[in-house]
């Protein structure tokens, strides 16, 4: 039990929430706000944690530099996702979305000598070398902890990333209260009522699916930075799963239930790896892996069944149909 | 070469087809798209296994096992899933949620039950017919023709029976066909029990031919499947036929080095999609599908 008392544990869970956060942010925007069924998120994750980590081992960038590419690389991804099958009907967009997330991590996988294959970002460099993009960031953690005072780098991380997110959330929270945001939550209600007084309902719904993949994007350049290596597999479909439950948890419609439902999942996640009393402790630790997403399963099916809204919607302002 | 490319691809393109047939059943009806049903096949292969691997029963017997087993699953989680969420009047996206929801158990269930391993069904892998310069391993030989032969049961089940027409005027127009006296309710537990047989068999065949597999196989067969049933427009049961068998093809020859030197087969899955995506660029609603919004 002694690492339920670990303060670096539970600044981990931390960190990952703050991750999750970000990231169920950018499903908000689209399906909160504009009603796009998204379910290739994790796609934009991947196509900006690469983009980042190959501009700093292959080309030497700075990574202040690659950073921002990186948000805007994903942007794109969003466009091109968009441009090609934002026209299509709900449920085959759906299907569409997903197919996409999963070509971005066949290519990342198969496509070896551009982003490493299934050995991860170690393989980038040349061969022989164990490559890392993570050296300037590194430093700037470094310094950002000696600047605050703390003793561990996951309390620093855990304030940067949770500054970062409070920042978009405040940012998306104004954005959606400007007339931009206005139309977008009308063509999410009634896309015929918003396109008859003149909106270009295509070209919105494409700045929120751009919108919501360049969050993915920020969201996937510090799960790059915060675990110093990844590989294809940590792009599987099941993260943008992670990020509806965690959409739905909170409530959909409602920027700040997506840091409550991020808290939520991070405890429930990271708590269940703990839980030593039957019907738990029948199973060895490689089972509980299982049991875990288990629950989380199950939790899907119950927040759907009993409480569509989340826990924190209204159900006026928006229902799961 | 050319001629095998097309034999493998009407091979697998048989066993996508009868997913596809078994996802666009339950869509016709319940508007549905069945993000567990991958997890159904794997389920469905799995209880095959059980019977004909520690119970030593012949694979008919097995298959027989599994598609029943497959069936009654399918029956069971209308009763406690899906027909609360349709007596809440629950939406697309719920179901499509509620769907993946129940893929994650599913998938976990079974990795709890039957573990990481891949497993093997007791056939003879060496077997091989040749037939005018095609060579087919026993596996895919009766895949194919099992495959052909309820491709020509489904459809003519649909096309012939009462039930079948029943099933298609529902998939039309759900609240007409009540309004001329169709019992709804029966109506939809059969589309579940043809769509689990379906998944059963399915899971079987894409054992058989894959020849060892584990309890994740399911799910890297559904995009493919899904790709198929949207090709074909969603909801039409004889699009999804067609859908599987040219998308099946269609991955097996684009590795053809006569084509532009051929694919690298590891992108066979993509090419399923770019299939897919030009199509949709062509005919929005898939090659059966209705034109419709919403």
């Amino acid at each position: 039990m002694s690492i339920l008392a670990s303060g670096s544990f539970w600044a981990f869970v931390g960190v990952v929430a703050g991750i999750y956060t970000i990231l169920a942010l950018g499903l908000q925007v689209q399906f909160g706000f504009a009603g796009l069924l998204n379910f290739g998120q994790v796609a934009f994750m991947a196509i900006s944690a690469y983009t980042m980590a190959i501009l700093v081992v292959k080309e030497g960038w700075s990574t202040w530099l690659a950073a921002p590419l990186a948000i805007v690389a994903a942007a794109v991804g969003g466009l091109f996702l968009g441009l090609s099958s934002l026209r299509l009907r709900a449920d085959y967009f759906a299907i569409v979305t997903i197919a996409f997330s999963e070509i971005v991590r066949y290519v990342a996988t198969n496509d070896t000598s551009l982003t490493g294959g299934t050995q991860g970002t170690i393989a980038l460099g040349p061969i022989g070398t164990a490559s890392e993009y993570n050296g300037q960031w590194s430093r700037f953690e470094g310094r950002v902890q000696h600047a605050l005072g703390f003793s561990s780098s996951d309390a620093t991380m855990l304030v940067i990333v949770w500054a970062v997110a409070v920042v978009l959330l405040a940012l998306t929270w104004f954005a959606l209260r400007t007339p931009w945001g206005r139309v977008l939550r009308a063509i999410r209600d009634d896309e015929d009522a918003a396109a008859s007084l003149g909106k270009n309902t295509f070209a919105y719904k494409l700045q929120a699916l751009a919108l919501g993949a360049a969050l993915a994007g920020v969201a996937g350049l510090f799960y790059a930075w915060e675990f110093s290596f990844f590989s294809p597999d940590d792009f599987q479909p099941l993260l943008t799963f992670f990020a509806w439950m965690i959409l739905l948890l909170g409530g959909v419609g409602r920027v700040w239930a997506v840091p409550v439902g991020a808290g939520v999942f991070g405890f429930i996640f990271a708590g269940t790896r703990f839980l030593n009393f039957p019907p738990f402790s029948w199973f060895a630790s490689d089972q509980r892996a299982y049991l875990r997403l288990i629950i989380v399963g199950l939790i899907i099916l119950a927040l759907v069944l009993v409480r569509p809204q989340g826990l924190l919607g209204n159900k006026r302002e928006m229902v799961l149909e | 070469m050319f001629l095998q490319l097309v034999a493998n691809g009407l091979v697998t393109g048989s066993v996508y087809a009868i997913a596809a047939v078994g996802v666009s059943l339950v869509y016709g009806i319940l508007r549905l798209v069945n993000f567990a049903y991958g997890d159904m096949m794997a389920f469905g292969a799995l209880i095959a296994f059980g019977v004909n691997g520690p119970l030593h029963q012949s694979m008919v017997v097995a298959t027989l096992a599994g598609m029943a087993a497959t069936a009654a699953l399918a029956l069971t989680l209308d009763l406690v899933l899906w027909k609360p969420l349709r007596a809440r009047r629950a939406g697309f996206m719920s179901l499509f949620l509620a769907s993946i929801g129940l893929a994650l158990v599913l998938r976990q269930a079974l990795l709890l039950a039957a573990g990481s391993q891949p497993r093997s069904y007791h056939v003879n892998p060496y077997r091989v017919f040749v037939l005018g310069g095609v060579r087919l391993s026993e596996q895919q030989l009766i895949a194919i023709v099992t495959a052909a032969g309820t491709i020509v049961v489904v459809g003519l089940f649909l096309t012939l029976t009462t039930v079948g027409r029943v099933l298609r005027a529902m998939a039309d127009d759900r609240s007409l066909a009540a309004v001329a006296g169709i019992d709804v309710g029966r109506a939809t537990r059969l589309a579940w029990l043809i769509s689990g047989l379906l998944a059963g068999l399915a899971g079987v065949l894409a054992a058989l031919v894959e020849y060892s597999f584990d309890p994740n196989f399911g799910f890297e067969l559904l995009l493919p499947v899904f790709a198929a049933v949207v090709l074909g427009g969603i909801g039409s049961a004889y699009g999804a036929l067609a859908g599987g068998l040219a998308l099946g093809v269609a991955q097996e020859v684009s590795t053809w080095s006569g084509f532009a030197g051929g694919v690298n087969p590891v992108y066979k899955p993509v090419v399923a999609f770019a299939v897919l995506a030009v199509a949709l660029m062509i005919r929005p609603q898939g090659f059966f599908g209705q034109a419709r919004t919403g």
